[in-house]
């Protein structure tokens, strides 16, 4: 993974007690930090398809201390019923297409490889999120819930979104971070401050 | 998941939050539910809070509601995209049509200040053509005011917002310079300005709503790069910090957590107050006149469950045309990587800009225009942007991420045409309150597709010209507007020029639900200049005592002034 080595040294929890994060940020972040929160929303099986799918959609190294719990963050999401702020006509809502589109997931992982989707090989489950994401699915539970709309409306963008809230994943595309009260004062090309990530070729 | 947002209304007991200073409190003036107030007004972002001040200015007695919290950015703001998620109105709607917009984040807000808590400060006019669109343009609708009378309330509002930016704007006629010098143009900006200048177009610092010099309490911007999550510092001008305050000075109460569900028609066909939703329970506060500043969802919605007897297809809703002609601003983008270090997450998200394609007619195959700006999206944000726009997950998703530094972006706020078609109704389905929730049915255009496509052709060779590699386009949508248009007509529109109910003649719309047409610009100047214009024709009115008479319908058609060319 070389962008790992990209920002090497750099790390936005270093600067926690700087004058870069003020007390409710350092609050958020730290509770994001904590124990992740137990599960909620999905059953057990669910569970462990949902754990299988965000590790294909953000492979995470193996070799680091902390990695981010997106699954965790997902299941807080849907218990609290935290939306967005709008549903497509027709879609049953975020609770429900995330119910109905992981038993799809696993069906068609069936019909395709004969097995569920957690007992494939990381490549096999490639292929079966690549055919949800291009529609090309044969389970009926499709029917009613638009496969490629599901993919990318809500399996992605949850997955993504939980991942890039988290400093690990600030730290390795070099992210200044939380910035308040200081901000920063270097703004030009290829100009930055002393408490921002360094770029190492 | 918010963690921090506060639990119980704070505009109670005589006395409101000091926005300006941690843990503060100012007084503030208290009507009871059984007071005639002069103005209940729903909603207190950049139409109602900038109508709440202007009208306690004039002494009238104000009710502000908003169905969010008051919060207090100094302590309650955090520099984090999830957390600042509280910001948005993320009660549920329903999406349908040919292009189902995403409302939430990028257009909807749930907070005392309403939207301009988390707008991108984008300040922009006009272009005076626009106002007659139909007339000088063919195409949309004329509005029923003047460009000029509209300049001078734009004077007005960037001075009480301390607009920063340029002294000399290049496009349109001949302005004085703006109040606050311009923003220092980061990296991402100057990609703009490099690529405009190898294509012969003109650009611009853009002009902003956040002080580049200390205002009062407010600091200059410190670049921290979080203003459309918040600003936890006070530099934006927000309504939550600029005219919220204003009107409290002035004697207007403001309700917070206060969920307007009807406003009530009288038998003489006249409103007499409002059913609002407060710590538990419906209260109804008695108004001689009521002001909907819910912006173009929120207000059609309750105009439209606010249906009786004697409206029962809504109130103001004789014609039919409440809801429709819904717009948004297409905000299509191009991103890609440069060899220098751009570091876009620094300073205000859209600090250049070019109206190029504003003010140029000429070799363009549709009608409206789109301005663009240079981009800084925070990390989820633009995760969100690339796995949406080009699919990517797994290791090729982290790879593209890890140019984040490297990246720099342009994008419109391009202009749609408006359609009846295109719209805001009631679903069947209902809220936490009962209240029927809105569907919003919304499909481009071929005009509005044509111009995508000009405007993302022209911002890949800009991109390009600059030294970009690798670029890739999104699609998105920004803003909501029209859905109760104003007009001349009262066949044609919901309200006439002061946002005024041809149906019901104290019963009014103060939002970018006014818009007949959207332009190329973001709107908040715009409906801060508006709400500034109703203010004052409003006082003019109430000083003839024509206010409780219904609207003047017109006597010929073209009274509005002619318009002067423009250089």
């Amino acid at each position: 993974m070389t962008e790992q080595n990209r920002f090497s040294g750099y790390s936005t929890l270093a600067k926690r007690d700087t004058p870069s994060w003020n007390a409710q940020t350092r609050a958020v972040v730290d509770k994001r930090l904590n124990d992740p929160p137990p599960r909620c929303f999905f059953t057990e099986d669910e569970w462990a398809l949902l754990v299988a799918i965000c590790a294909r959609i953000i492979p995470q190294p193996t070799q680091r201390d902390r990695n981010v719990p997106i699954a965790s963050f997902i299941d807080q999401k849907m218990a609290e019923n935290n939306s967005d702020g709008f549903q497509h006509a027709g879609l049953p809502g975020m609770q429900q297409e995330w119910r109905r589109g992981l038993s799809a997931i696993d069906t068609e992982a069936r019909l395709r490889f004969g097995a569920a989707f957690v007992d494939l090989p990381a490549g096999r489950q490639d292929e079966v999120l690549h055919m949800v994401q291009q529609a090309d699915v044969r389970a009926p539970a499709w029917a009613d819930l638009p496969a490629q709309q599901f993919f990318k409306g809500r399996l992605l963008i949850d997955i993504v979104t939980m991942y890039y809230a988290h400093p690990q994943a600030w730290d390795e595309i070099g992210f200044g971070g939380p910035a308040s009260p200081r901000g920063y004062v270097r703004m030009g090309f290829d100009r930055y401050d002393p408490w921002e990530a360094v770029e190492h070729a | 998941m918010p963690d921090i947002v506060p639990p119980a209304p704070r505009g109670k007991d005589g006395r409101a939050p000091d926005v300006l200073r941690p843990g503060g409190w100012v007084p503030m003036r208290q009507y009871r539910d059984s007071d005639e107030v002069d103005f209940a007004i729903v909603g207190t972002g950049a139409g109602g809070g900038t109508l709440a001040a202007r009208l306690a200015e004039a002494g009238f007695s104000v009710v502000g509601f908003d169905a969010g919290p008051w919060f207090r950015p100094l302590e309650e703001f955090a520099s984090d995209e999830l957390e600042q998620t509280k910001l948005y109105w993320t009660d549920n709607r329903i999406v349908a049509g040919e292009n189902p917009i995403e409302l939430g984040h990028n257009n909807s807000g749930k907070a005392v200040g309403g939207s301009t808590v988390h707008f991108a400060m984008v300040a922009l006019r006009f272009r005076p053509e626009w106002f007659k669109a139909r007339t000088k343009l063919g195409y949309g609708a004329d509005w029923p005011v003047s460009w000029q009378e509209m300049w001078r309330y734009y004077d007005e509002v960037e001075d009480a917002l301390k607009i920063a930016g340029p002294v000399r704007f290049p496009w349109g006629p001949p302005r004085r310079r703006y109040p606050y010098r311009p923003h220092e143009v980061n990296a991402a900006g100057l990609v703009l300005a490099r690529g405009a200048e190898k294509l012969g177009i003109k650009w611009c610092p853009t002009p902003l709503a956040t002080v580049s010099a200390p205002r009062d309490l407010s600091p200059p911007c410190v670049y921290r790069g979080f203003c459309v999550i918040g600003c936890s510092t006070n530099a934006k001008q927000s309504a939550l910090v600029v005219w919220i305050p204003r009107a409290l000075a002035a004697g207007a109460e403001i309700r917070d957590l206060a969920m307007v569900g009807r406003i009530e028609l009288g038998p003489n066909g006249l409103v007499t107050g409002l059913y609002y939703h407060r710590e538990g329970e419906w209260r109804f506060q008695r108004a001689k006149n009521v002001v909907v500043a819910g912006y173009a969802i929120e207000t059609p919605r309750l105009l439209l469950n606010s249906a009786c007897p004697q409206f029962p297809g809504g109130l103001a809703n004789s014609n039919g045309l409440v809801g429709k002609y819904f717009m948004v601003q297409s905000n299509d983008a191009v991103w890609g990587r440069m060899d220098e270090e751009i570091r876009w997450y620094k300073g205000p998200p859209s600090l250049a800009l070019t109206e190029h394609w504003n003010y140029t007619d000429a070799g363009k195959d549709f009608f409206g225009g789109y301005a663009y700006m240079s981009q800084g999206p925070l990390p989820i944000e633009f995760a969100r942007t690339i796995a949406g726009a080009r699919g990517l997950w797994g290791q090729g998703l982290r790879d593209a991420m890890s140019n984040y530094i490297h990246m720099a972006g342009l994008k419109i706020c391009g202009e749609v045409l408006p359609r009846e078609d295109n719209r805001v109704e009631l679903a069947d389905d209902t809220d936490e309150y009962g209240l029927r929730i809105a569907r919003i049915v919304f499909g481009y255009c071929d005009n509005d597709n044509r111009l995508r496509r000009h405007a993302v052709r022209f911002m890949r060779d800009a991109l390009a010209a600059a030294g970009a590699r690798d670029i890739w386009e999104s699609e998105s949508t920004a803003h909501l507007n029209g859905s109760c248009r104003m007009g001349e007509d009262p066949a044609s529109s919901v309200v006439n020029a002061d946002g005024r109910s041809w149906d019901i003649p104290n019963l009014w719309v103060c939002d970018g639900s006014l818009f007949p047409t959207v332009g190329g610009v973001n709107p908040s100047l715009t409906i801060q200049a508006l709400a500034c214009r109703t203010a004052d024709r409003i006082k003019a009115m109430a000083a003839r005592g024509e206010l409780q008479r219904p609207a003047a319908r017109p006597v010929r058609q073209h009274t509005a002034p002619r318009m002067n060319p423009v250089a």
